[in-house]
């Protein structure tokens, strides 16, 4: 099942992500990178190295991120991890991430879910 | 400059940061997440405790690991940046037991390359890279009319300083401080800001 990390400057922010995913895909394998080691804001490049692991598997890991340093450092450390099926999505964050973690649990492989994910990104809501 | 030489300014240039971190945080505060300071100060704090073990490397290899410890350390959108620049000059003057004006300018431009890169954004965006951009040209122009490594030091000191006056004029287009947009013009950009006073401390010792 393709995995999915959820990089935020809140700790909060990104363990809300988590749960709110879970609800709809309890199977799919989804860890949280949010916040500095001390709790305050901010990404860790540690965290989101950890929580890669935490959820890799060759069916490969996507990670959906909130802003700014979020994607920067999400970016490096997968310039860090050569050789690894990891790839960033480029839409919401908690609705990419519900939409996602649905498709990984019903068997998509991460080309598929990633094409979902774009069009997360364009639905209007109103 | 030598290794032991860059392990000293790149002790100064945590020091400096250190003390202009409250400053540094306020001017961030306005237009943005008021982080700036204090993720860079953390950031050189962390660094300043691997410097001793790098005394026996070149001067490439401690810039990179200047980098990767920002990039581990700071939390914020400079880590990354900062980050990026200097693995980026470490890279450009790798094989080298010196770094002289000329791979200086070299590095710099590589540095300026990869915050490009990463931050996906370009001059006149209110960000590092106005200061940057023509710190890195008044230099280059500098150096080649005379050849004198102060002088064009002094140069790159002094259109960097114009770059962060030059930040003001503008609204930010990229960063945290683009979701206050129009609103950020009349404040200077506190990572232009920041690599002014790194680029001020290492002309000081050239």
């Amino acid at each position: 099942m393709v995995g999915f990390v959820i990089v935020s400057h809140s700790g909060k922010l990104a363990q809300g992500v988590v749960d709110l995913a879970r609800m709809m895909a309890r199977e799919t394998p989804i860890a949280a990178a949010g916040g500095l080691e001390d709790g305050s804001f901010g990404t860790s490049f540690e965290k989101i190295s950890n929580a890669i692991d935490e959820v890799y598997s060759d069916d490969g890991v996507i990670l959906l991120m909130d802003m700014g340093s979020a994607v920067m450092t999400a970016e490096m450390v997968i310039e860090s991890m050569e050789g690894r099926r990891l790839v960033m999505a480029d839409c919401p964050i908690a609705e990419g991430a519900v939409t996602g973690a649905v498709g990984s649990e019903s068997g998509m492989s991460l080309e598929e879910i990633l094409e979902d994910l774009e069009q997360v990104g364009t639905q209007k809501k109103l | 400059m030598n290794t032991e030489k860059l392990i000293a300014t790149i002790r100064k240039v945590g020091a400096r940061i250190e003390a202009e971190k409250d400053f540094l945080t306020e001017l961030d505060n306005v237009i943005a997440d008021g982080d700036h300071g204090i993720n860079l100060a953390r950031g050189f704090g962390e660094v300043d405790k691997k410097l001793d073990a790098m005394a026996d490397k070149e001067p490439g290899d401690v810039l990179k690991t200047v980098g990767m410890t920002l990039v581990s350390t700071v939390g914020g959108a400079s880590g990354p940046l900062y980050g990026t620049g200097f693995m980026k000059m470490g890279a450009a003057v790798k094989g080298k037991a010196e770094i002289d004006v000329p791979s200086f300018l070299e590095g710099l431009q590589t540095a300026i390359e990869g915050v490009m890169q990463r931050g996906r954004s370009t001059k006149g965006e209110k960000t590092m890279l106005d200061s940057m951009i023509p710190a890195k040209e008044a230099m280059e122009a500098r150096w080649n009319e005379t050849q004198d490594a102060k002088a064009a030091f002094a140069a790159g000191v002094a259109a960097a300083w114009e770059g962060v006056e030059y930040t003001k004029t503008i609204a930010a287009t990229k960063g945290r401080a683009s979701y206050i947009g129009e609103r950020s013009i009349g404040h200077q950009d506190p990572g232009a800001t920041s690599f002014t006073m790194l680029l001020e401390i290492v002309a000081g010792e050239v």
